[in-house]
């Protein structure tokens, strides 16, 4: 040993002792690698997989209850030989959405607000990941768990329209409007059920201000534009849909992608509150990241 | 039956820190919106009664139920401090008596009062509207503390299944399928608050009878089988 001490360069004198562990001389994956990884496993952890079986339910369970109205439809308008769904592509998405909403309530705090919980922030960010790479897998894995949601029975919708001989062209084009908006929907969503249960360390907390958020302003909204349709000051409904995310969504569908309008009377906004409405909703979605970049520039830490 | 003790640490958990902010977003928002359209559409009658109808007792009071009847136990549960609790010479059934007076009387604060001044700044009480709902909402209050309370100590995901009974239940499925409705807290609620107005914009499905008797049942039944689950209650770990 003492040979071997005054053999070692100057600088390595340093060292208080050497235990002689090996060190890692295999490949680096990188930063793109562990990008990757989280986002993967972000999205798979939204729907239960590779979680406990208690964890599996919920998640599956709104898939189903998401997936089994559509499967009746296509089994009705294809028995029934009808000449068109029940429901349009874009409507779909409006109808369900207290599922979509528990789903985002559900997931959102269970893919970031037990991180903050159990500190495992630390131990992301000791690894080759920035606050960027954390916020946008995140982000892209909720966006993505609730684009699979959404989807799913829009290709339901399809697949059973053209079993039952629909038009092909006209069928295709809903089926394209239909995802444009529910991709429009994941990422609105899951912006918002991220930036409220990114707040709080609690899960259960995380879910009530998820809901509250989604079902309190659409709750609002609908109850004021009924009012105001009643009181047959129709050119404020339009305007009204603003405030909520669900109409927002709405709003952009009438305006651009050919969808009715579930508002009261069917008082879409026109073209013009269309602009509005779709700068708002990719304002809140820039907005929703940029608070998110901002919740983690320095968490935990 | 009430241990002050337990419900002094129950106020806390419920009120303490931001869960007091959502607890009082709600009806804030609630008084907001009756005074914008009370400011638009002046004094009516139908439009506070569907106003307070449809946001108020469909919308708000189940959600402060939800927090406030999970909250009072589940998040003790949650992170294992309920141990301590149970570790002292308290019974059981008293515990949860005590957290459901503490939910109920949170519910009733955060939902029949702001219920009950919406009321007043929509029609000024005209034709009863105010009363009869805040009666419901008082009447609702206690049924979903309870329910919630015991939803509270059956799961983890309390709050979840809170909310799917809530809004897609009462509110889906209740406004489709009309047999749902005679399974709905809300039209109880409403059952009851018809009676005491007698007026005709308050309206239920159900009739009085059944609503108190359903009403009655459910809340003992569910108190005390909560009661029964805090006896056997075992800790799991974290998922």
């Amino acid at each position: 040993m003492a040979v071997e001490q005054s053999l070692t360069p100057r600088g390595e004198q340093t060292r208080i002792h050497d235990i002689g562990y090996r060190h890692y001389d295999g490949p680096r994956l990188g930063r793109a690698y562990a990008r990757r990884s989280l986002y993967s496993q972000s999205l798979r952890g939204s729907y239960g997989l590779g979680r406990s079986v208690k964890s599996k339910v919920l998640p599956m369970l709104l898939f189903v209850v998401m997936c089994v109205p559509a499967l009746i439809m296509v089994a009705v308008a294809v028995a029934t030989k009808a000449k068109a769904l029940p429901v349009d592509y874009t409507r779909y998405a409006v109808i369900m959405q207290a599922v979509i909403g528990l789903y985002v309530a559900s997931q959102g705090p269970q893919s970031v607000s037990r991180d903050l919980r159990f500190k495992t922030v630390p131990l992301y960010f000791s690894r080759p990941i920035e606050t960027v790479d954390y916020v946008r897998a995140k982000y892209a894995a909720l966006a993505s768990a609730l684009f699979v949601l959404t989807a799913a029975p829009l290709i339901v919708l399809y697949v059973g329209a053209l079993l039952a001989k629909l038009d092909f062209a006209d069928q295709t084009k809903g089926f394209g409007q239909g995802l444009v908006s529910v991709a429009l929907l994941s990422l609105l969503f899951a912006g918002i059920g991220l930036v409220i249960s990114s707040v709080t360390p609690r899960r259960g907390f995380g879910i009530a201000a998820v809901i509250a958020a989604l079902t309190i302003s659409y709750g609002a909204v609908s109850t004021v534009q009924a009012i105001a349709f009643e009181q047959s000051s129709s050119s404020a409904v339009p305007w009204l849909g603003l405030f909520s995310p669900i109409t927002l969504i709405d709003g952009v569908q009438t305006a651009f992608l050919g969808a009715t309008s579930a508002f009261p009377g069917g008082e879409g906004p026109s073209s013009g509150q269309g602009v509005v409405y779709l700068v708002v909703v990719l304002g809140l979605i820039a907005g929703s990241y940029g608070l998110l970049m901002r919740r983690y520039r320095k968490v935990g830490l | 039956m009430y241990d002050p003790t337990v419900a002094r640490l129950t106020y806390r958990a419920l009120l303490g820190r931001r869960r007091a902010l959502i607890l009082c977003a709600l009806p804030v928002l609630l008084i907001v919106i009756s005074a914008a359209v009370r400011s638009f559409a002046g004094a009516d009658d139908q439009v506070a009664s569907d106003l307070l109808g449809g946001f108020a007792l469909a919308t708000m009071v189940p959600i402060i139920g939800v927090i406030a009847g999970t909250g009072a136990i589940g998040p003790e549960i949650d992170d294992g401090s309920v141990v301590y609790l149970l570790a002292k010479p308290v019974k059981r059934p008293t515990i949860i008596f005590t957290k459901l007076i503490v939910a109920i009387a949170v519910t009733m604060a955060f939902s029949a009062l702001p219920t009950f001044i919406a009321g007043m700044i929509l029609n000024g009480n005209g034709q009863q509207v105010a009363v009869a709902y805040t009666v419901a909402a008082l009447v609702a209050s206690i049924a979903y503390a309870a329910l919630f309370l015991l939803l509270g100590t059956v799961t983890r995901h309390a709050v979840v299944f809170g909310l799917v009974y809530a809004l897609v239940w009462e509110a889906l499925f209740g406004s489709l399928v009309s047999g749902a409705r005679t399974l709905s807290v809300q039209q109880w609620a409403l059952a009851v608050g018809h009676k005491v107005t007698g007026g005709d914009l308050v309206t239920s499905d159900v009739g009085l009878p059944t609503a108190t008797v359903l009403l009655v049942v459910v809340t003992v039944l569910a108190t005390w089988y909560a009661g029964q689950r805090l006896r056997s209650l075992t800790l799991a770990g974290e998922e």
